[in-house]
């Protein structure tokens, strides 16, 4: 048992920190720390300095652009970019839906999408939710029904991150609303620009625009648009989110918040109520840390993708983003009206979001329950 | 990065479960734990062939010169079986012995642990010091002592104790020249309350510094223990839930039952976790002060999580839970007492904070 990293992961880790220390924008990395909005030319800048450097998606094929890393280095890069406060590379093109092409997509496709997402030439969007369905996603409503040479789509998805940002989303549609509900299920790519969509935004209560309601009215998607069978889309939905949970734990950005909060609560540390609550929130940190080197040294001493129980990163994670705001909130002054105080309560609000989105930790609990403990 | 045991660590822990599976089942424990001296005789003697006392000994002294994480397996495996020998309390001693003690006194009493032929004991807190190390008022006038200790584990097995007096100082004494007030703990250990009555003892070249150090190693080892224990009641909880029927149908169909049962688990790998590094930095730390951080954080954890494992495992079980007959009781004690010993969750808050 050694808990350290060896010589050759803590040269990488290095070289990784002494590329992004010189080449992280200091406009960008400063709107990180004030907590200010990222504009979409914010993200797409940054996705595109990284893609120069080749260091966009270490984890695709060497062939479509990977870094060839294995899984730890790649955990040790994320980090890096949480911990030096980089602004967030959108998950939908770079990790959805460029693993799903990857698995599932054909070569046409593949060719087509992939060096468009590696270069952010496409912002892509993810069209999972509907108002009825959330956790019960299986249920969802929203149609494509085929028509000659391409689906004709009517329905409305919410909750669509950044779809006002997207030139392209994946959707999951009913192709046949007479099969079992799972095997009605298909992944579609739909591009943004066909007539009949409308993104509405939805405000959440921090403000912020960061999500939206997307209608579908009669929109038209060429066939060649679906990926893998007809009635395959919850294999594929299934698949991706095994792949959605593995770097949910953001341990590099929560260390960073940690630093910062010491920091600026430094005076707080006097009242040993507050201190006592850091402390177990620092050591709650550090366990989740090694819990996460535990799964990633099994994954890569047995070649085998993480198990079920991989949720629990997502659930301890995502308790330690709210905590860490909420301790910050606490120890600003309470009458302070000043950017950055307001900054740190709307980052409180929003940071709310992060134990509903992405399987509520509730589903991730169920998930547990039921494929690891075989209840 | 490696979180395995390596092939000979994984070889002894197999070894110790496969033993404790055969001699230690739960009524055989029971026997055990009824006896007149509250520990086997005859499992110690199997613990001590297969080198447990010996293993975190200099080798010079008939030891292995192994560590915590030689000692984790072992550990995990007796908070599954919940062993009442006093192996921690042997190997405290031993260590104390080994780091500060002339090289005759090493002779005289290292070999003969490492044989399994003497066990040891640390009587070190005194009525009212609660964890604090440097509480200590046992005076030592040349090599007589005058004081008293409290809750000595071990004690009562003990043929040495290693009796720590003012300013760190620290004395080998024979356990028959004190006065001993012998209890079962809670969780069915035994212990003496022990009045020194001027015995006298055989100095150790002492120090706070080296009385925290062995606390640390003793600490990453309840850790260790602690997770198996954890183990052992989540495992055993799980089953019940699938086992147990009420209005038709299994208990753990349903998701209030299903939920909390998930958040043990989550409790148990993460206290797990947290040995590992308790483990691994006493061994292998940079400084005192990044070993202590380890342990105490770990120490939060592990109390944190033991004591709601343990609540959740007897409240889970409903009435069953709460009987003598069912292990899970035991478990709930032996949890609760690892919880505290050593420092417990607050204890270490605050030395985690003063790091």
């Amino acid at each position: 048992m050694d808990l350290n990293y060896s010589q050759e992961e803590l040269a990488f880790r290095d070289e990784a920190r002494g590329w992004l220390e010189a080449n992280l924008p200091q406009d960008l990395r400063q709107k990180v720390a004030d907590y200010a909005h990222l504009s979409k030319e914010d993200l797409v800048r940054w996705h595109k300095i990284l893609a120069k450097k080749g260091w966009v998606a270490p984890a695709w094929p060497k062939e479509w652009g990977g870094t060839g890393w294995n899984v730890v280095q790649r955990y040790i890069f994320e980090e890096e970019l949480g911990y030096v406060g980089a602004p967030p590379l959108i998950p939908f093109g770079l990790t959805m839906c460029a693993a799903v092409l990857l698995q599932f997509g054909s070569e046409a496709q593949k060719k087509r999408f992939l060096p468009r997402i590696y270069n952010c030439d496409d912002f892509w969007c993810q069209g999972y939710s509907e108002p009825g369905s959330g956790s019960d996603l299986a249920s969802l409503k929203t149609k494509a029904l085929r028509q000659g040479d391409h689906y004709v789509v009517n329905g409305q998805k919410i909750w669509t991150t950044l779809a006002h940002y997207a030139d392209w989303i994946f959707c999951l549609v009913r192709t046949d609303s007479g099969a079992k509900r799972q095997d009605g299920i298909s992944f579609l790519l739909i591009d943004m620009k066909t007539p009949g969509i409308t993104v509405r935004p939805l405000i959440l209560m921090d403000g912020a625009h960061e999500v939206n309601e997307v209608f579908f009215d009669d929109v038209k998607v060429p066939l060649e648009n679906l990926v893998f069978e007809e009635g395959k889309g919850w294999t594929v939905a299934k698949y991706l989110l095994g792949y959605e949970r593995m770097n949910t734990g953001r341990i590099g950005e929560s260390k960073r918040q940690l630093a910062k909060l010491k920091k600026f609560a430094a005076p707080m540390m006097r009242d040993l109520r507050f201190r006592d609550r850091l402390s177990r929130l620092e050591v709650e940190l550090m366990a989740l840390e090694i819990t996460n080197l535990r799964f990633l040294d099994r994954m890569r001493r047995t070649g085998q993708p993480p198990g079920a129980d991989v949720s629990m990163l997502k659930i301890k994670g995502t308790e330690i983003q709210q905590g860490l705001t909420e301790l910050m909130m606490q120890a600003m002054d309470p009458a302070a009206s000043d950017e950055f105080s307001v900054s740190i309560r709307k980052r409180y609000l929003s940071t709310r979001k992060t134990t509903i989105y992405a399987g509520s930790n509730e589903i991730q609990r169920n998930i547990i329950a039921k494929m690891t403990l075989g209840l | 990065m490696n979180f395995d045991y390596s092939e000979e660590q994984q070889l002894l822990a197999d070894s110790v479960r496969r033993l404790l599976q055969k001699d230690y089942e739960f009524e055989a424990r029971k026997k055990i734990v009824a006896s007149k001296e509250g520990y086997g005789a005859e499992v110690w003697s199997k613990f001590a062939e297969m080198g447990l006392t010996a293993l975190p000994l200099p080798s010079e002294h008939g030891g292995f010169g192994g560590g915590a994480v030689d000692l984790m397996g072992v550990m995990e495996a007796f908070g599954e079986a919940l062993v009442v020998e006093p192996l921690v309390p042997t190997i405290l001693g031993a260590l104390l012995v080994a780091k500060g003690g002339s090289a005759d006194l090493k002779q005289s009493i290292l070999p003969a642990v490492a044989e399994g032929r003497m066990k040891l004991a640390f009587a070190h807190a005194e009525p009212g010091s609660r964890y604090e190390l440097k509480a200590v008022k046992t005076k030592a006038s040349g090599a007589k002592l005058e004081g008293a200790k409290s809750a000595v584990l071990g004690a009562p097995s003990a043929d040495k104790l290693i009796v720590s007096a003012q300013g760190g100082g620290l004395f080998v004494v024979d356990a028959s020249k004190v006065k001993q007030q012998a209890f079962t703990t809670i969780d069915e250990m035994r212990a003496a309350d022990v009045v020194l009555n001027g015995a006298e003892g055989v100095p150790l070249q002492g120090g706070l510094e080296l009385i925290e150090e062995v606390v640390d190693f003793a600490t990453a080892l309840a850790c260790a223990e602690a997770a198996g224990a954890m183990k052992f009641a989540c495992d055993t909880t799980l089953e019940y839930l699938k086992t147990r029927k009420q209005f038709g149908v299994p208990i753990g169909t349903f998701q209030a039952l299903q939920h909390r049962i998930v958040d043990l688990y989550i409790a148990q790998e993460q206290a797990r976790s947290m040995a590992c590094l308790a483990c691994s930095k006493v061994d292998a730390a940079e400084s005192p002060a990044e070993r202590a951080r380890a342990v105490s954080a770990a120490k939060i954890k592990v109390a944190d999580n033991a004591r709601l494992i343990s609540q959740e495992a007897v409240q889970l079980h409903g009435g069953m839970g709460m009987s003598e007959e069912l292990k899970v009781s035991h478990t709930f004690r032996r949890l609760t007492v690892l919880g505290q010993l050593y420092g417990d969750a607050d204890h270490h808050l605050e030395r985690f904070a003063s790091l």
